[in-house]
């Protein structure tokens, strides 16, 4: 193998991004515009889909791995793929090209930064998930802050302002703890390699401090209960496609993160806080629930049920134990797959009506039916109705958190009713009822781009909600060798 | 005989400093020649300079009171170049003003001697020599708006406290001498004591003094009304040369004579380095003027150079020299950007004033954007491996609280220069800016913003070329 083809999905969007650059963008070149942006990011999902066709599922080894001196005897650019991380690179390459087809009328001033910054996103998130060096995996990390800022900022509603610099402080307030425990890591083992720091392990005396330091870091990005609060703003303020970026891709920067740096990293450290983790996702998901349940805003209440699924994610990452990580991951990446599809269906409404209020609609079923079809798909999806891979990635957590602690599965399992009451009930309100607002006669059903965006998210949750295989045999040996490390490492004292 | 061939730089440019006089003094309207014929020197001492590097391996020169090595080879040719810079791509704004005079690069070119001999000194005399004459050149350089009221006030503002701090100076100096019998770097190495406290004095008043030429907190009183009143020009020296020099006499006099000591004086650097870091941040938020924003931000970065300094090892001088080079080409890019903030010969130095440029001027306000964020310290832009460098021997030492507060600080920080950008990205759009630019003005904004935002595909020329520097043998 050696076609880099990690490199060329980071390199490839930044490629399209830097022709953008040069087409300036004015009233008549939009489209022109927005078929590179289009182009690129579908030929990048082509490349991954490949990706996932070479990928070979029956190992653990870190596949398509490139190493290349970056900073002489210091760093090395090194990437790869294993099961963990492949199914996140496959959800960002899936959901760029359909955010950037979703921008249809929304985003009419500065089209074409605006794709620049996406396709910029993509490089970076895609870099997140494939980087195999501590230093390296920061980088990404920390860059994505400055498109996600832009996209907020300008592209923004009206307290923009505020959330852009609420989203750009905290996190990056989290971030630079996990700076300085990345570069004592260096100096207590002498690397940053991930691969090479598996086999080596870190001395325990120092797992909690830097356990806690990443930590920092990752709840801040979940966002887990208490430094959630940004979620909600930047959702709210940020434009749709901005949102869906936001929920589907990087909150699951942190997930993945637990699970590839804490877990694997910190094995003594995890274990220690595994009853902090428990009742943070506990919290989060029974209080950010009872928040959703009082939402007037359609966008704040799915930015409060994605607090909620993360809960569960960070829940089921800690289970440690073979369902209970599966789950997270099926979950995550079915989380990404919802929130992204639930997010265009406000922004469908919103492009209409320009209101995100609930109480603006009502009784809409009967005027855009295709439109209450989808949007019903995507809230059962949401709540995790069996048939659905909500309900895959919620019930394998469950199982393994009821096999760990059964107080905690208990309490987890009633934010599942919560979860169907507040979704359930939005979309009694939306849809049904009767029809009071006499502006939403005028309301036009879903066009042919929203019908086909929607679907494409549609079909593969549906999919592997019925079958859920390709996803589990993807992750599945990663899966158990991380544990059966991770046991190892806490049995042999590392 | 001594070899004067390592101390060519220094006596051609004092000699051409005296030619351009008599020539400015003969021949009537030379400003313009006299400029070119300054850049031309600045450039072939820098040749000189460069090409000494290749033979040498610290040679010391008049009694051991001048060294030539790695550090002030590399020091002087950053001088050198900076100043080059700052004196092309000031004209227009000196044309302006109509201060576009003889005196100006004639100024420049003394304190850029100055800071040379300051960088090559390995004694306190000459050391102090270098000092005075780099100071007394920038006096008259804040001043040199003469008709503006406040140009004079930052002209005499600095020259008070410079002078004051030029005094803590010279007392330490002589403490120092008083004890060890040498103005000698190497001879006071050797004569060390440390059950001296007077000693201690001494070494305390010198970096008082250090401190209030790098501006570093609680000696940073001076830099924000300087910054401001000089004209923008001089800011633009102020903020990146002396800083150079000043960094390496830091490194110098800290290294050589009393390495042994270090227990003595790390605890100051780290209180010099985390006051700046954290007031840097801190007192810029409030700005509304942006140089004295830059005057504050000036004051944090000189504290991330500092950290390093802290260290006691090789790798921690290297990092702040690497710390300082990006600072330098950040700073550059940063007001090439004000330059260019001009409207009907009038300049324009508010931070409302940037208000939505990014729809009049897309490409200045994404180059400004670039700049910001890297000064923020966000990869992968320049900025943050200048950070990460510093932090990464600052660590190594264990020093765990100096690096959560500087990385701390960093977030602070980054809320003024979100600010800015806020303003720029976020808000309507005001008047257009002119935008018939000189030649050298856009090439150096381009050229820093491109090294700004591509250095992380190379970042392993710049350390390799620092890591020549070993003081500590």
């Amino acid at each position: 193998m050696n076609f880099p083809i990690l490199s060329s999905l980071i390199l490839l969007p930044t490629i399209g991004a830097f022709f953008l650059f040069f087409t300036r963008s004015s009233e008549k070149s939009n489209n022109t515009v927005k078929y590179v942006a289009l182009f690129t990011s579908f030929v990048n999902f082509f490349l991954s889909i490949y990706l996932w066709v070479l990928f070979d599922h029956t190992t653990s080894e870190f596949q398509f791995v490139e190493e290349r001196v970056w900073i002489k005897n210091f760093i090395n650019y090194k990437v790869g793929v294993d099961g963990i991380s492949i199914l996140f690179i496959l959800l960002t390459t899936f959901i760029t090209p359909l955010c950037i087809l979703s921008i249809n009328n929304s985003i009419k001033n500065r089209l074409s930064e605006f794709l620049i910054a996406v396709l910029i996103m993509e490089s970076f998130m895609i870099g997140v998930f494939c980087s195999l060096d501590l230093v390296i995996f920061y980088l990404f990390f920390e860059a994505g802050l400055i498109p996600m800022f832009l996209i907020i900022g300008i592209w923004g509603g009206a307290r923009r302002v505020y959330s852009a610099f609420k989203f750009f402080l905290y996190t990056l307030l989290g971030s630079v703890l996990m700076l300085v425990a990345i570069i004592s890591i260096y100096w207590i083992t002498g690397t940053t390699d991930v691969v090479e720091l598996y086999k080596i392990g870190i001395d325990v005396k120092y797992q909690n401090l830097l356990w806690l330091a990443f930590f920092s870091s990752f709840a801040v990005k979940t966002p887990m209960w208490p430094v959630h609060t940004w979620l909600p703003d930047a959702h709210v303020e940020a434009p749709t496609a901005g949102s869906v970026l936001l929920a589907a891709i990087l909150l699951k920067m942190a997930g993945y993160g637990f699970i590839r740096f804490s877990l694997g990293l910190f094995p003594d450290a995890s274990e220690f806080f595994t009853p902090l983790i428990y009742a943070l996702s506990v919290i989060a998901i029974i209080f950010t629930s009872f928040i959703a349940l009082m939402q007037e805003d359609m966008k704040k209440l799915i930015a409060y049920s994605s607090v909620a699924h993360m809960g569960f994610v960070t829940l089921g990452i800690f289970t440690l134990q073979q369902q209970g990580i599966e789950g997270s991951i099926i979950q995550m990446i079915s989380h990404g797959l919802v929130a992204a599809a639930l997010f265009l269906c406000v922004g469908v409404v919103y492009d209409r009506m320009h209101s995100r209020l609930i109480n603006t609609y009502g009784g809409i079923v009967s005027i855009i039916p295709k439109y209450s079809v989808l949007f019903m798909l995507f809230t059962l999806a949401a709540l995790g109705l069996p048939g659905t891979s909500g309900f895959v990635g919620e019930f394998l957590i469950l199982m393994a958190a009821f096999k760990d602690n059964f107080l905690v599965a208990v309490i987890a399992s009633l934010g599942v009713i919560i979860g169907a009451a507040y979704m359930l009930w939005l979309y009694k309100r939306v849809v049904f009822g009767k029809l009071i607002n006499n502006d939403l006669k005028r309301m036009i059903d879903l066009n042919k781009s929203e019908l086909f965006i929607l679907s494409c998210l549609g079909i593969p949750i549906l999919f592997f909600g019925f079958y859920p295989d390709p996803l589990i045999n993807t992750i599945e040996v990663s899966i158990s060798d991380l544990i059966e490390m991770y046991n190892y490492k806490l049995v042999s004292k590392f | 005989m001594e070899n004067l061939q390592l101390v060519f730089p220094e006596i051609f440019l004092s000699l051409s400093i005296m030619f351009l006089l008599i020539l400015g003094v003969f021949k009537k309207n030379s400003s313009k020649l006299v400029q070119n014929i300054s850049l031309i020197i600045l450039l072939i001492t820098a040749v000189i300079t460069f090409n000494e590097t290749i033979s040498i391996s610290g040679e010391k020169l008049f009694n051991n009171s001048v060294i030539i090595d790695y550090l002030s080879s590399f020091m002087k040719i950053m001088t050198l170049l900076a100043a080059f810079l700052v004196l092309i791509i000031s004209s227009t704004y000196l044309k302006t003003f109509k201060i576009f005079k003889i005196e100006y690069p004639i100024l420049i070119l003394s304190s850029v001697l100055g800071m040379m001999i300051m960088i090559s000194s390995n004694d306190l005399i000459v050391f102090y020599m270098g000092l005075e004459l780099q100071s007394l050149a920038l006096y008259v350089l804040a001043t040199f708006n003469r008709d503006d009221i406040k140009s004079s006030e930052a002209g005499l503002k600095y020259f008070v406290l410079s002078a004051l701090s030029s005094g803590l100076l010279l007392y330490g100096c002589s403490l120092i001498y008083g004890f060890t019998g040498s103005t000698n770097f190497d001879v006071i190495a050797t004569q060390l004591n440390s059950n001296e406290y007077a000693l201690t004095f001494g070494i305390v008043f010198i970096l008082v003094g250090l401190a209030f030429k790098i501006s570093a907190v609680p000696f940073h009183m001076w830099a924000p009304d300087v910054y401001e009143g000089s004209p923008t020009s001089v800011t633009l020296f102020f903020t990146m040369v002396p800083k150079i020099a000043a960094l390496s006499v830091f490194i110098r006099f800290l290294y050589v004579p009393f390495l042994n000591l270090i227990e003595q004086w790390q605890m100051i650097l780290v209180f010099l380095s985390i006051a700046s870091m954290l007031f840097g941040a801190v007192a810029a938020i409030g700005q509304t003027n942006l140089k004295r924003l830059v005057a504050y931000s000036s004051i944090g970065h000189v504290g991330y150079a500092l950290a390093g300094l802290a260290t006691g090892t090789n790798d921690g001088i290297q990092s702040s020299v690497i710390y300082i080079t990006i600072y330098i080409l950040m700073n550059l890019g940063l007001f090439s950007c004000l330059l260019m903030m001009k409207r009907n010969d009038e300049y324009y130095e508010n931070i409302d004033d940037l208000s939505g440029l990014s729809k009049n001027h897309p490409m200045l306000s994404l180059s400004l954007l670039i700049i910001l964020f890297s000064l923020a310290g966000i990869p992968p832009l320049a900025g943050f491996f200048a950070k990460f460098y510093v932090f990464k021997s600052v660590i190594e030492q264990s020093m765990y609280f100096l690096a959560v507060v500087g990385l701390l600080s960093t977030v602070v920080a980054a809320f003024y220069y979100l600010r800015l950008i806020k303003i720029m990205y976020f808000d309507k759009e005001k008047e257009k800016y002119d935008t018939d630019h000189s030649i050298w003005l856009k090439f150096s904004l381009v050229a820093s913003t491109l090294l700004i935002l591509i250095y992380f595909i190379f970042p392993s020329q710049l350390i390799e070329v620092v890591s020549r520097i070993n003081i500590i043998q």
